[in-house]
């Protein structure tokens, strides 16, 4: 059967991560652009609502199961409020998810019990490179097997909280397939660049990173010694991403129907105008358009079908035009005034641009 | 719960359906879009004789929920059913669907607004031994969208208690093999005080071998040449009085309440037409890669952008645009099924189902060079065949002006 409603529960969980979004993380939002950071306690705050810790089974400190359905629906209203203070929550996530997902039973025991029962700790991932073409699936950051260790090489970008990270997952090549090792703070030949400057998450701190052969245990290997499939990482980032741009999307229509209700030109609403009311309606056929493509690849993910890779692929894939287009134009409703930093369209439209390069900054 | 399994009775009708399609629908689709009005009756035989024995088919699904044995009700999914319908015999040749007997848009509007008893007197006609057809009559030569000036005038004879009809309507979908070729209707918007606006406009059920009636033209048009659009003539064109759908008073002042009754039928026809319109795009991108596979030429999923050739980019924005405009529909019509409003959802679909399968139809034809612009194969007739779908049942203008209003909470007054 067809249904589009939330369960209860979700509905709960998207109501009380709403409630943070608009009155905390929004609220925050253009402060933090400015300042170029985000207050702990904000970040704290995003964390007590639990979202990570109920994606992780009680075996391991947690309490519940994941479900990508909800994680769609979560990660969408957290964005809503703001992207870079969605992203520095979820962070955690970009370690934890992957380890819940296909991480062995004893790198199971070994973190997730200590990421989740306790505060908003900085535990991150690695998988963007410096490089135009970049590709999740064919890496230039190498593992070489050496005795009882991998050796790893490379370089990567726009790793989150990086600086301070406890740990933190590191994609790489090996025998031709991307997979992710158990990089711990401090390992010799780990080099944490400056922190860098982009178009838009001016508020997330995210590092450039060097691995001059750092020197890991075997054991330390994502999944065990035989490693573990990808590809449904890769989805689950595609996912989250996707679920990322719908919310900040949202957010830009919202946004700018309000204002559009409220400018006066020529003696009517500017929204009474169709040049801007059909531009409005278009944002918001094309959000929903891509929402349900969205949550059509979670709920495949949940039930395991073999297409949900795929559609998750379609999913981002429509996210960064769709985002791209609905933040412009919400730019665009706001005329002069949208350019200015006092409204966030501006910073969505440049957050929005980042939709496509930021793959690997969410997970679900 | 979010879901997206297809119901299992749906999925049982699609296979059937798919078989139709192939073997009776795009054997024939060049034939008749080159012979246009003549009528593919082996097709219009076969699936009244299937609908009959299935009881499918019609636009206005039955309203009772329907019990399993243990007592339950289960959920509603006619208007998910015909959807599925739609869009497969569409993807099987969309001008012949067109031609599918069974009531159309003219019984899904007795269905709309009609009562019971009118229900029961209009409607049994479709189950009869013989194919019959049904449909609207809305649009005039100078009233489109606009419905409000529509000039057709309906007065009551107090003598005789019947309706005296008078005007001309244009683009009747099937008004021809309704009047003419069949013992079927025509639901006709008119006027019952022209001085009232919209206000006074009703629908008038109109049967074939009324007095009064004449079909003046048959129009040739770009696409979906296998159905027959009609000009329609009434000249005091007399039906009795309880063919009239909805109330015959007319409350001037605020309220259109009549109109918006009639209007109503849109919100559960155009998701339809939507329907109708992916079924299209999806024969356009399919086919194109099938034959871009004969040519060697692969679509590599998964990659980034930088990585792509210009036709793998072509092809993955229009499974984008394809996909999540499908989901548009089933959501308006998950809404319909259960009676939720869904005027918005009803208008985003229509108006991203017509931008979508335009462009798609435009980019295989394309893409394929030569072979697109052919008649050796159907990509250009699907071009020609798509466009209607930006314009039938509101215009994308139309439907972006009912979306506006809705997410903006405008009246018609407000947004014009």
């Amino acid at each position: 059967m067809y249904s589009f409603d939330p369960t209860e529960e979700q509905q709960m969980l998207i109501d009380a991560i709403q409630r943070y979004s608009i009155n905390d993380l929004r609220a925050k939002a253009h402060d933090a652009d400015e300042e170029g950071e985000l207050p702990e306690k904000l970040v704290e705050k995003g964390w007590e609502l639990g979202f990570l810790q109920a994606s992780i089974p009680e075996k391991y400190g947690g309490f519940g199961e994941r479900s990508a359905v909800t994680g769609v629906l979560a990660m969408e209203e957290m964005a809503y409020g703001d992207m870079a203070g969605a992203l520095a929550v979820s962070t955690p996530g970009l370690f934890a998810m992957p380890i819940a997902q296909v991480g062995s039973e004893e790198q199971k025991q070994t973190h997730l019990p200590a990421i989740v029962e306790g505060g908003w700790t900085p535990y991150t991932a690695a998988l963007i490179e410096p490089h135009f073409d970049f590709d999740p699936d064919e890496l230039r950051t190498v593992a070489k097997s050496d005795g009882g260790d991998y050796i790893i090489s490379g370089q990567k970008v726009y790793v989150p909280y990086a600086a301070s990270a406890e740990a933190m997952i590191v994609y790489a090549r090996l025998d031709d397939r991307t997979q992710g090792f158990i990089v711990g703070k401090g390992a010799p030949g780990l080099e944490v660049g400056e922190r860098q400057k982009t178009l838009g998450l001016y508020s997330l701190p995210i590092y450039k990173i060097n691995l001059k052969g750092v020197r890991i245990p075997k054991e330390n290997r994502l999944g065990g010694p035989e490693g573990h499939d990808f590809a449904p990482l890769l989805a689950s980032m595609r996912l989250a991403l996707s679920a990322v741009a719908i919310g900040m999307s949202r957010a830009a229509l919202d946004y700018a129907i309000e204002y559009a209700k409220e400018r006066d030109v020529f003696g009517v609403k500017v929204a009474q105008k169709q040049a801007i009311a059909f531009m409005l309606a278009e944002m918001a056929t094309e959000i929903e358009a891509i929402r349900l493509l969205a949550w059509e690849a979670a709920w495949m993910m949940d039930t395991g079908k073999p297409e949900a890779a795929k559609q998750a692929y379609l999913s981002l894939a429509g996210a960064i035009d769709m985002t791209m287009m609905v933040t412009d134009r919400a730019v665009q409703t706001l005329g002069g005034h949208g350019y200015i930093r006092e409204h966030p369209v501006e910073l969505w439209m440049r957050n929005g641009r980042g939709i496509a390069m930021l793959n690997g900054l969410a997970i679900i | 719960m979010i879901e997206f399994e297809i119901p299992k009775p749906i999925q049982m009708t699609n296979t059937a359906l798919e078989t139709v399609a192939i073997n009776m629908m795009r054997t024939k689709s060049r034939y008749f879009d080159e012979h246009e009005h003549e009528i593919p009756w082996d097709y219009i035989n076969f699936m009244h004789m299937a609908m009959r024995q299935t009881g499918a088919g019609s636009l206005a699904p039955e309203e009772k929920k329907k019990e399993t044995p243990d007592g339950k009700e289960r959920p509603r999914i006619g208007y998910q059913q015909l959807a599925f319908m739609l869009e497969m015999l569409s993807w099987g040749d969309t001008g012949m669907y067109l031609v599918t007997p069974g009531g159309g848009l003219g019984a899904a509007a007795v269905e709309a607004s009609g009562t019971p008893e009118q229900k029961q007197k209009f409607l049994a006609r479709f189950r009869s031994e013989k194919p019959v057809f049904g449909a609207m009559a809305m649009t005039e030569p100078n009233a489109g969208s606009d419905t409000s000036a529509i000039r057709a005038t309906a007065v009551l004879d107090k003598q005789t208690n019947e309706w005296i009809l008078n005007g001309e309507k244009i683009f009747v979908t099937a008004g021809h093999k309704s009047l003419i070729e069949s013992d079927g209707f025509v639901v006709v918007w008119a006027s019952i005080d022209p001085s009232a606006g919209r206000a006074g406009i009703r629908s008038f059920v109109v049967p074939a071998g009324t007095s009064g009636v004449t079909v003046s033209k048959l129009e040739h048009k770009m696409g979906i040449r296998a159905s027959d659009t009609a000009s329609i003539v009434m000249q005091d064109a007399r039906v009795p009085f309880d063919h009239i759908l909805g109330s015959a008073e007319v409350i001037k002042e605020t309220t259109t309440k009549g109109f918006k009754g009639a209007m109503a039928t849109f919100d559960a026809t155009r998701p339809l037409v939507a329907a109708m319109a992916i079924g299209v795009a999806r024969a356009a991108l399919e086919t194109l890669k099938e034959m871009l596979e004969k040519e060697g030429v692969t679509i590599g999923y998964g990659k980034p952008r930088q990585k792509m050739t210009a036709i793998e980019r072509e092809v993955v924005d229009m499974e984008v645009m394809l996909r999540s405009a499908w989901l548009l529909v089933i959501k308006a019509v998950w809404m319909a099924d259960n009676r939720r409003p869904n005027s918005k959802e009803a208008s985003m679909c229509k108006l991203h189902a017509g931008d979508i399968v335009t462009k798609i139809t435009q980019r295989t034809v394309e893409i394929l060079g030569p072979l697109g612009y052919s008649r050796e194969y159907l990509l250009e007739k699907w071009f020609r065949d798509a466009k209607i779908s930006d314009i039938y049942e509101g215009t994308g203008q139309i439907n972006r002006l009912v979306v506006a209003r809705q997410i903006l909470g405008y009246s018609g007054r407000d947004l014009r």
